[in-house]
C-alpha cells in the first residue's frame, strides 16, 4: 500500500489540475509584479485584439485584459478561500455540536440548517449582497452564509458515528470533558471528509462569486473574472475574447479543485476505489 | 473415495499486492464425503471463508481470485465452468448458508417470496406447487406456522427464525452440498444449541453433505463427522472428527484446542466467609429507553431493559454476569461505569451512591471504576499514539503527562507489550495486543473494579485465552475486583469465582461459579448449560 502523497500525486488528473493552479496562485501572488498599477487604468484604445501590444487584448474602454485576469485571480481566490475558511469553521461548530449533544439540541441546529438548505443558495446570495451593499468582506459573507449547511451536514453524520465508538466512551470513563472529547477524540477522525468537501467547495465559491460580479455585485473597486465577462457580454460578436478568455479562467480553474478534490477523496479513501 | 461430493485439488487463491500475504488459500486439497459433515476450522485470517467463496466463485475478483487448482463436482471443474453453468450449481446443487441473516436476506421482500425466487430460477415448478414446497421446507427447519411465516418481511423474525429461513433457502433444491460459513456466529448460545441440532437432524434425513465453516470448537466436538484445521491458507491437518479433537497430531491443533478454556470452574471461592468488604454493591436498578419517535410523536416505544436489578460484587472478588443479547447487561455495566444515568435505584462505591450522579460530579469516582470494552478495534482512538491513550485517564486526573507517559510504558510492559509501543498507533498492532492496551488504559488511573464488557468476544481462541490469563494475572497483582460480562460460559468459568445470569432485565440467578455450574436452580441457566456447543468434550479428555 502507497502512503497517502503517493497516491495524490501519482494520479494524473490531479498532478495536473495542481500544475493549473500553482500557476493561477502564483499568477495571484505576482499580480502587482506582472501588471503594475490599477487593472482598471485605461492604457490604449479598445477593442485591441489578442495577441497584439497585449497579449490578451483590451476590452470596451481600453483596459488591459491581462492585467484584469491576474488581479482577478487574486479576488476570485482570495474571496473563495476565506468565504470557504469561514463557512468550514462555521459549519463544523454547527454540525459537531448537534452530532454530539444529540437529542434537543440536534433538533434546533439541524432545522435551522434546513432553514438555510431550502432557500435556493444564488438567490439568497443576491438578497445578501444587496442588502449589505457590495464589497469585498460582503461577499464573503453572503457565500459563506450559503455554503455552511452542507459542512454541518457532513460533520454532525461524521461526529454521530465516531461518537458510538467506544474509544469515546472510553474517554468519557476516563472523565475528560465535553469539549476535550469533541475536538481532541471526535473531530480529528472527522477530518478527511472534512477536508474533501472543504476543497469542493472553494470551486463552489469561486462560481458564486464570478456570478455575483457578473451580475454587477461584486466588489466595485476590486477587478474580478466575473465582472470582466459581465462587462463584456455585450461585445460578444465584436469581441469575443472578452468574454472567452476569463470564461476558460474560470472554467479550469474550478474543474482543477474539482479533479484535486476528487483526487482527495480517492487518496485519503484507498479502499474506496480499490474494491 | 469414489464417495466424495466435492473435491477440491491444490486449490490456491491469491491475494491482492497490497495484503499481508501473497495467497489466501495456498495448495488446499480436500474432499467432502456424501452424508458427512466436514468442519473447516480456522482463527480470522485462515483463509477459511475465502476458500468456501472460492468453491461457489463468489470472490471479490479481480482483486482476490484463483490462482491455481480444480474444484471437482460431479466430474465437472467449477472453476472452468461459463458464468451461466455456474448459476445452475449454485443455490441449485450447492447452497450456502451466510453468518448473518439480517445481511444476506433482502429487507424488502417478504421470506416466503426470496424462498419462492430460487426455486423458481432452478426449476420449471408452477407457483401452486412452489408454494407447497416452501411450506414443506419451512416446516422441516421447524418454522412456527409455515403458512403465515411466508408472508413475513426478515425484520419480522427472530434471529434463529432469520437462520431457519436461510437454512430453508438452502434446502429448498434438495442440494448435494450446503457450504455454511459460520452460521452460529451471530447467534445466542440457546439459538445456536437449536440451530445446531437442527442442521444434524436435516442432514441425517436428507444425506446432504454439510461443509461447515467455524472458529469455534466447541461447535466442532458437537457436529463434525470430519474435521479440516486451516492457519493462513494452509489447511494444517484433517481427519475424522473424534481423532482430532482427542488427539491432534499437529502443534497447531494442539495449541488451539488447549486454548479452548473448560467449563469447569477454574476459581473456587477460597474462603466462603460473606463478610468480606463489599466494593460495589448496586441495589434495585432500573432503566428503562423510551424509543426515540420524533418532536411529534405520542406515545413512543418503552424497552426496561434493565429491571431492578441488585448485585454485589466484594473486594478482590470477580463476578461474571452472563446472558444472552438483550439481557440488558450491557446497559446495566453501562449504568455502573455512568456512560448511562439509572432511572431508578442506587449505586454503591465503597458505601458512597454514584447512581444518578452527573458527569462532572461522577469525576472523582472515575478513578476507582474503569472500563475495558469488547472491540478492540473501535476502543483505541487510531489518532493518538498509544502512550497518549493509556496517559489520558491520569492527565484528566492532574498528573503531570511526562510522569502518566513514563508510568504507561511500565503498564505496558506489565501487559506484555514492549514499553516502545508507547510510541506508536494504535492500527500497527494485532486484535489481540490492542485488547491489552485497552486494558494498559483501563489499569492506569490505579482503579479498584474494573468492569469489562466482553473483552475478549472479538478475538481468536489463541488469543482469547492469552487476555484472560493477563487479566486474571493482573487481578492479583493490582488487587483488583472485577465486574465481567460475557455471553460465554466457558469464559465465565475461566476467570469468576462468583457468577450472575442475567435475563431480561433481570437476574435470575446468581451465587458461587462452581455451585451453579454443578446444580443450576432456575431453568433458564439449566438451559443456557445445556447449550453450551460440545460441553461433553473436555470433560471426556
Amino acid at each position: 500500500m502507497h502512503s497517502f502523497s503517493q497516491r495524490f500525486f501519482a494520479n494524473p488528473r490531479v498532478a495536473l489540475s495542481l500544475l493549473w493552479l500553482s500557476f493561477v496562485v502564483l499568477l495571484a501572488i505576482a499580480a502587482p509584479i506582472i501588471a503594475p498599477g490599477s487593472p482598471f487604468a485605461i492604457v490604449a484604445k479598445p477593442f485591441a485584439p489578442p495577441l497584439g501590444d497585449f497579449l490578451f487584448g483590451t476590452d470596451s474602454l481600453g483596459r488591459d485584459l491581462m492585467a484584469g485576469l491576474v488581479h482577478g485571480a487574486r479576488t476570485s481566490l482570495l474571496i473563495a478561500i476565506l468565504a470557504t475558511l469561514a463557512a468550514v469553521a462555521f459549519g463544523t461548530l454547527v454540525g459537531a455540536i448537534a452530532g454530539f449533544y444529540g437529542g434537543f439540541v440536534d433538533d434546533i441546529l439541524m432545522r435551522i440548517t434546513e432553514f438555510f438548505q431550502t432557500i435556493p443558495a444564488f438567490i439568497f446570495a443576491i438578497v445578501l449582497v444587496a442588502i449589505l451593499a457590495p464589497s469585498g468582506t460582503s461577499l464573503v459573507i453572503a457565500i459563506a452564509t450559503v455554503s455552511w449547511p452542507p459542512i454541518a451536514r457532513v460533520v454532525r453524520g461524521e461526529v454521530l458515528t465516531i461518537k458510538a465508538r467506544e474509544f469515546v466512551q472510553a474517554a468519557i470513563v476516563a472523565g475528560q470533558r465535553d469539549m476535550a472529547i469533541l475536538f481532541g477524540q471526535v473531530l480529528p477522525n472527522a477530518l478527511s471528509p472534512l477536508i474533501v468537501t472543504g476543497s469542493l467547495l472553494v470551486a463552489n465559491a469561486i462560481l458564486i462569486e464570478s456570478a455575483l460580479s457578473f451580475l454587477g455585485l461584486g466588489a466595485p473597486n476590486l477587478m474580478s473574472w466575473g465582472f470582466q465577462i459581465g462587462a463584456g457580454r455585450a461585445f460578444l460578436r465584436d469581441a469575443w475574447w472578452l468574454v472567452t478568455v476569463p470564461g476558460i479562467a474560470i472554467l479550469l480553474t474550478v474543474l482543477s479543485i474539482n479533479l484535486a478534490g476528487e483526487g482527495l477523496n480517492d487518496a485519503l479513501n484507498p479502499r474506496l476505489r480499490d474494491l | 473415495m469414489s464417495d466424495a461430493v466435492l473435491t477440491i485439488d491444490n486449490l490456491t487463491v491469491s491475494l491482492p499486492a497490497w495484503a499481508d500475504r501473497p495467497h489466501a488459500v495456498n495448495g488446499v486439497s480436500l474432499q467432502v464425503m456424501r452424508k458427512e459433515i466436514l468442519c473447516v476450522v480456522g482463527e480470522s485470517g485462515s483463509g477459511k471463508s475465502v476458500m468456501a467463496k472460492a468453491i461457489l466463485r463468489l470472490l471479490p475478483e479481480p482483486h482476490v481470485r484463483v490462482a491455481g487448482g480444480r474444484v471437482i463436482y460431479e466430474g465437472q471443474d467449477l472453476l472452468a465452468l461459463s458464468a451461466d453453468g455456474i448459476r445452475v450449481i449454485r443455490g441449485g446443487r450447492i447452497a450456502m448458508i451466510f453468518q448473518e441473516p439480517m445481511v444476506a436476506l433482502n429487507p424488502l421482500m417478504t421470506v416466503g417470496r426470496q424462498t419462492d425466487e430460487i426455486i423458481e430460477v432452478h426449476t420449471k415448478l408452477r407457483p401452486a406447487e412452489r408454494r407447497k414446497r416452501i411450506v414443506e421446507v419451512f416446516g422441516d427447519v421447524r418454522l412456527p406456522e409455515p403458512e403465515r411465516m411466508l408472508a413475513s418481511y426478515p425484520h419480522e423474525l427472530s434471529g434463529g427464525q432469520r437462520q431457519r429461513v436461510m437454512i430453508a433457502m438452502a434446502l429448498a433444491l434438495e442440494p448435494a452440498l450446503i457450504i455454511a460459513d459460520e452460521p452460529t456466529t451471530a447467534l445466542d448460545v440457546t439459538t445456536q444449541a437449536q440451530i445446531l441440532k437442527l442442521l444434524k437432524e436435516l442432514q441425517a434425513k436428507h444425506g446432504t453433505a454439510i461443509m461447515f465453516i467455524t472458529h469455534d470448537f466447541g461447535v466442532v466436538a458437537e457436529i463434525a463427522d470430519r474435521v479440516a484445521v486451516m492457519r493462513q491458507g494452509v489447511l494444517v491437518e484433517h481427519g475424522r472428527g473424534k481423532d482430532i479433537l482427542r488427539h491432534p497430531q499437529h502443534d497447531y491443533t494442539r495449541a488451539l484446542i488447549a486454548a479452548v478454556p473448560s467449563l469447569v470452574p477454574r476459581h473456587t471461592l477460597r474462603d466462603a466467609r460473606s463478610g468480606a468488604p463489599s466494593l460495589l454493591s448496586v441495589s434495585g436498578l432500573e432503566k428503562t429507553f423510551a424509543g426515540r419517535g420524533g418532536a411529534f410523536s405520542l406515545g413512543a416505544q418503552r424497552v426496561r431493559a434493565v429491571a431492578g436489578v441488585s448485585l454485589e460484587v466484594q473486594k478482590g472478588r470477580s463476578l461474571a454476569l452472563v446472558g444472552e443479547s438483550g439481557s440488558g447487561k450491557s446497559t446495566l455495566a453501562r449504568c455502573i461505569v455512568g456512560l448511562e444515568r439509572a432511572d431508578k435505584g442506587a449505586i454503591r462505591l465503597e458505601g458512597t451512591d454514584i447512581a444518578g450522579l452527573s458527569r462532572a460530579k461522577l469525576r472523582p469516582y472515575r478513578k476507582a471504576l474503569q472500563m475495558v470494552f469488547q472491540d478492540p478495534f473501535a476502543s483505541l482512538n487510531p489518532r493518538w499514539r498509544v502512550g497518549d491513550i493509556i496517559a489520558q485517564g491520569p492527565v484528566v486526573a492532574g498528573t503531570p503527562r511526562k510522569t502518566a507517559l513514563g508510568e504507561a510504558r511500565e503498564l505496558l510492559r506489565l501487559v506484555g507489550l514492549d514499553p516502545k509501543a508507547a510510541d506508536r498507533y494504535p492500527h500497527e498492532f494485532s486484535g489481540g495486543q490492542r485488547q491489552r492496551i485497552g486494558i494498559a488504559r483501563a489499569l492506569a488511573v490505579k482503579p479498584k473494579l474494573i468492569i469489562a464488557d466482553e473483552p475478549v468476544s472479538a478475538l481468536d481462541v489463541s488469543v482469547q485465552k492469552q487476555v484472560l490469563d493477563l487479566l486474571d494475572e493482573l487481578r492479583t497483582t493490582f488487587d483488583l475486583s472485577m465486574l465481567f460480562i460475557t455471553h460465554d460460559l466457558r469464559v465465565a468459568a475461566h476467570v469468576c469465582e462468583e457468577i450472575a445470569v442475567m435475563k431480561d432485565g433481570a437476574i435470575v440467578e446468581q451465587g458461587s461459579t462452581a455451585a451453579i455450574f454443578a446444580r443450576p436452580q432456575h431453568a433458564y441457566t439449566q438451559a443456557l448449560l445445556a447449550s453450551v456447543p460440545g460441553r461433553d468434550w473436555q470433560t471426556c479428555t
